[in-house]
């Protein structure tokens, strides 16, 4: 049978997810072609503003769209469909059959018919090409308006504030979020943005757009005041891309949408039309997790032999819940009260700046909507009341003070959500999902996200998901045990605490106060790691020595013929011709083989124990240090060059390299700690791939946290924008002993991020604003760290107690006669068994 | 140190040749050296804590790894699990039973194990007790 051909129109978040849904499952029976307007592939719309900081929204890329042989045509708009032939034709004249048609067009922004709209500085914001345009008036402007003060209206705000222009939103509402919010919660909200510096006019209505006299353009309101701006934003609202459905008759609806039925498909029994484009029951779904059901929706009908058993898009909830301008606001069900005699309570903490409002039916048993302005921690448990229809257990004003409430009432709730109870919408993961992932041994967050995908999305469901998480894992009588190993029954930062605590220095001494036994491969590192961490004494000293693990053990890297690498440091990569040729020099007297490293420096390898010493000794005299690449502890900082030299650096990169490199080396974490730092958003140096990125701006410096590359790569998260030199190395110590304090053992930032309860914001919380009061010890501690920093090489060299274990036998000077090399592209390599049979 | 030192692998040798290989400090406390005895490279270690009464003793084990084909045994990470002692191998961390040579990870696989002994603040060898090595 031949393939049937299904092409796309429109590679937005729901086409593409369309597309990923039907290739992963049924590559074998379509051919997939999609047409993409704008220049490149799906990107993360929902996290548009971060585009600002640099962040890489792609969804795809097109080599994933080779493999899974989908064609694909980007810059390529569709013009028209000819339903008889059942063929589209696009802007360029190609031509394309297609077996079904998938629309999934998405919206456009709506901008009000005021005169003077079609100008050179005024926008709208929904793609990236919108906002590279509003980046660009903005470098020639100081303020900025945003017309719209909704959801994505504060989005624009929040870019145009990061732009660094004065910032003003122009409602025509009474309040803000006038469609998520009551009048409470805007004035709230209202007062949380102005502490921001956001200004916010409400009940204004734009007349015109004419010339300004201290600005590029005034704004003319109707009741007669103005507004000067040298760049305006339109946000006032979405409409349906429903162009083509419209010129090819296809039903629509009053007000726009192309209308489908419950599996997606339009009044043309071949076109389906998904996302914000459709019109279900006479509405349309801005939000992507409806988006993301009806792709599910229509791939099931496609794929479905019989087809009235395939899935049905069932309408969505609309609830949401999202960060703007850093302020928490979410919104659930019948949030304006609309039910008939349904009753409304509030509680207001204005000091606190926390609004919360809960709608519930007539009877008071039933929760129906809700208002949350600048705490959103009730948000999951309260949506799956609402969305499951359950039954309150005791009167609706406990919701709102839950102090009141005994313990142990939140938990009872998830036990309560029946398995069907859809718990991440962007994934489409239900309570059962979860619950036997769980089962099956996810027992982390990060491993539940990453088997079940819940999550992953917008993020907003990884509380419930951590609750249910617990509740699993206890009925299962697993005790969520953190033990470290059979000798100390306590976590590692519990242990960390007893150690800072009573200031302990020896394993014997931990053993006798918090212990049992005599230890083993797991305590032993991990102690050895912590007493470093915190008092930084050599780690061959005669008490830590049997602690180290293979690498520390004699402070380098041993391979797999028992020889060793030596990797001395090279800060930011900046090394000078005379280090490069010693090196050379003695990579050359001690055949080494060598090799660049990922990290910007040098590995020797093949070296036996007993030539360590000597080795080093010729590197410690020509001025280089250990790198510490055997270390759980910094490695490199990867750099470009920056400013001085480059054409579009805008920071001296590698002098920052070179400074963080210095300071945080030696430092032993719980795991090693990467890092780097980019001269431009160019991002030359790959930072948001490490533990600690650093990106210049034209202000200063953008810190990423949380990033890896390797078997599980992860992106790290913008932690903060635009710091100082002095700033950015705080919020650096800060979170580097924060990390060595709560880590588990051999935890990377990244999963220490995602299991940190609060994530980010927290850790944003904890870092900038000083939430737990820690921050003095932790920059301390940081300090005694740089200050007792050795070369553990040069050290080592000088205390020949040291240096007695440097040799192959205790008593003789022979080397081991099993290390056997060949010769592989005029270097040496280990032999493997048959060329070691031949050679001896 | 103790001058008070036990062997406990001191057993019934008194007829066979004890080797002298080095000064019990030449061993750090809980770590490993390894000598070589007749050709052969046999990794000795010192075992010291309060559960052994804070007495020193030494063990003494093959200083090949069988499983990475690697003589490095000797700087491996000395466990202790339920009073028994094994060394983890610096390689890829298979544990041998200091006393037996059995490995923890692989029943099939036992590796030579030597009587060692302290004498005088010498730490000396003496033949193989087990000779079981298993090719991996
Ligand atoms: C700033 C911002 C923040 C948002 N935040 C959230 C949020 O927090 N939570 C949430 O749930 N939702 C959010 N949304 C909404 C979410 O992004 C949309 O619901 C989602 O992108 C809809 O996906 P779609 O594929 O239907 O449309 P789109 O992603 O808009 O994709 C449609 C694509 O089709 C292309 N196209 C149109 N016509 C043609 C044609 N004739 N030929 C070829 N290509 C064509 C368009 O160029 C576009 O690329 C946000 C949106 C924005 C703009
Ligand atoms: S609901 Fe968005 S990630 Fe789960």
């Amino acid at each position: 049978m031949s393939k049937q051909r299904i092409v796309v129109v429109g590679n937005g978040m729901v086409g593409h997810h369309f597309i990923d849904q039907l290739t992963n499952n049924h590559s074998d029976q379509f051919q997939v072609v999609t047409f993409a307007e704008e220049k490149q592939l799906a990107y993360d719309r929902v996290m548009l503003t971060s585009y600002f900081s640099g962040n890489d929204l792609s969804l795809t890329t097109p080599e994933a769209y080779d493999e899974k042989g989908v064609e694909y045509h980007i810059n390529e708009k569709v013009t028209g469909i000819n339903r008889q032939e059942k063929t589209i034709v696009t802007e360029s004249g190609k031509e394309v059959a297609y077996d079904k048609l998938v629309l999934s067009t998405g919206s456009i922004p709506f901008v009000p018919p005021v005169p003077g709209k079609e100008q050179e500085d005024i926008h709208v914001y929904r793609t990236i090409d919108d906002l590279d345009d509003i980046a660009f008036s903005a470098k020639s402007s100081k303020v900025g308006v945003v017309i719209g003060g909704g959801l994505l209206g504060l989005e624009a705000a929040n870019a145009i504030k990061q732009l660094g222009l004065e910032t003003h939103v122009v409602e025509f509402a009474p309040r803000l979020m006038a469609v998520q919010l009551d009048q409470e919660g805007g004035d709230l909200l209202r007062n949380k943005i102005s502490e921001l510096g956001v200004t916010v006019h409400t009940e204004k209505n734009t007349q015109e757009i004419v010339q300004g006299e201290n600005c590029r353009y005034r704004m003319n309101f109707a009741d007669g005041t103005f507004l000067e701006t040298d760049v305006i934003v339109f946000s006032a609202g979405i409409r349906p891309q429903d162009h083509l459905a419209r010129v090819s008759d296809l039903s629509l609806g009053e007000r726009g949408g192309i209308a489908i039925d419950d599996h997606c498909v339009t009044s043309d029994p071949d076109i389906y039309a998904i996302g914000e484009c459709a019109l279900w029951d006479n509405k349309i779904f801005g939000l992507i997790a409806p988006g993301y059901a009806m792709a599910k929706v229509a791939v099931s009908h496609l794929t479905s032999q019989e087809k009235s058993e395939a899935k049905t898009f069932k309408g969505a909830d609309m609830s949401t819940k999202l960060k703007l301008l850093g302020v928490d606001v979410a919104s659930i069900g019948d949030a304006h009260a609309q039910t008939p005699d349904a009753q409304c309570f509030s509680f207001v903490d204005s000091a606190a700046g926390i609004y919360k409002k809960v709608v519930v039916s007539s009877d008071g048993k039933k929760l129906l909507g809700a208002v949350l302005v600048g705490e959103t921690s009730d948000y999951g448990q309260w949506l799956q009341l609402v969305v499951n229809d359950m039954a309150l257990t005791r009167p609706a004003e406990y919701l709102l003070l839950p102090e009141l409430d005994d313990e142990g009432a939140s938990e009872s709730g998830v036990d309560a959500l029946p398995c069907s109870a859809q718990i991440c919408s962007c994934y489409d993961v239900t309570k059962e999902t979860i619950s036997k992932a769980v089962a099956d041994g996810a027992h982390d967050i990060a491993a539940l996200k990453s088997c079940t995908q819940a999550g992953t999305g917008c993020g907003g469901c990884v509380p419930l998901l951590t609750q249910i998480q617990n509740s699993e894992l206890a009925k299962l009588g697993v005790s969520i045990d953190d033990s470290l190993c059979r000798h100390f029954a306590y976590s590692r930062s519990e242990l960390f605490d007893i150690i800072r605590v009573k200031n302990i220095r020896t394993f014997d001494a931990l053993i006798a106060e918090c212990g049992s036994g005599d230890g083993c491969e797991v305590c032993k590192p991990a102690a050895a790691s912590m007493f470093a961490s915190l008092w930084n004494e050599h780690v061959l000293d005669e008490e830590l020595v049997s602690l180290q693990d293979t690498n520390d053990n004699f402070l380098a890297n041993m391979q797999k013929d028992g020889t060793y690498s030596i990797v001395p440091r090279v800060p930011g990569g900046e090394i000078t011709p005379e280090q490069l040729i010693a090196i050379g020099e003695i990579a050359k007297e001690y055949k080494l083989y060598t090799k660049i490293t990922g990290g910007q420096r040098i590995d020797l390898f093949g070296a036996q124990l007993a030539q360590l010493p000597v080795i080093w000794k010729k590197m410690v005299d020509v001025g280089l240090e250990t790198g510490h690449a055997y270390g759980k502890s910094l490695r490199t900082v990867k750099s470009c060059v920056g400013s001085t030299w480059c054409r579009y650096g805008v920071q001296d990169s590698a002098a920052m390299a070179i400074l963080v490199e210095q300071r945080y080396r030696g430092v032993r974490s719980p795991h090693k700690v990467k890092m780097a730092v980019s001269g431009c958003a160019r991002e030359c140096a790959e930072a948001q791939s490490k533990d600690f990125g650093v990106i210049a701006t034209d202000k200063g410096w953008n810190l990423y946290v949380g990033g890896n590359g390797g078997m599980r790569p992860r992106h790290a998260d913008l932690f903060a924008s635009d710091l100082d030199d002095a700033t950015l190395i705080r919020y650096i110590d800060i979170i580097f002993m924060f990390y060595v304090r709560t880590a588990q053992r051999l935890q990377r930032t990244s999963v220490w991020l995602e299991n940190l309860e609060g994530g980010l914001a927290y850790l944003q919380d904890v870092v900038i604003n000083d939430k737990l009061s820690i921050n003095d010890e932790l920059l301390l501690q940081m300090e005694h760290l740089v200050d007792t920093y050795q070369c553990e090489w040069k050290a080592t060299l000088d205390d020949p107690q040291k240096l007695k274990r440097f040799n192959h036998f205790i008593n003789s000077d022979k080397l081991d006669d099993n290390v056997i090399f060949t010769t592989v592209r005029d270097q040496i390599q280990p032999a493997s068994k048959a060329e070691e049979a031949e050679l001896v | 140190m103790t001058t008070e030192t036990t062997a406990l692998s001191d057993g019934d040798m008194s007829g066979k040749d004890w080797v002298a290989i080095c000064q019990l400090s030449d061993i750090a406390k809980n770590t490993g050296v390894c000598a070589d005895f007749n050709g052969e490279q046999v990794a000795i270690f010192h075992l010291f804590s309060k559960t052994l009464g804070e007495q020193s003793e030494v063990k003494a084990v093959g200083n090949y790894d069988p499983f990475g084909k690697a003589n490095v045994l000797s700087r491996g990470l000395i466990t202790e699990k339920e009073k028994n002692y094994h060394i983890a191998s610096p390689l890829l961390k298979q544990e041998f039973c200091l006393a037996t040579g059995q490995c923890l990870q692989d029943e099939s696989v036992v590796i030579p194990t030597y009587n060692a002994r302290v004498k005088d603040n010498m730490v000396e060898l003496c033949a193989k007790t087990a000779a079981t090595a298993v090719e991996v």
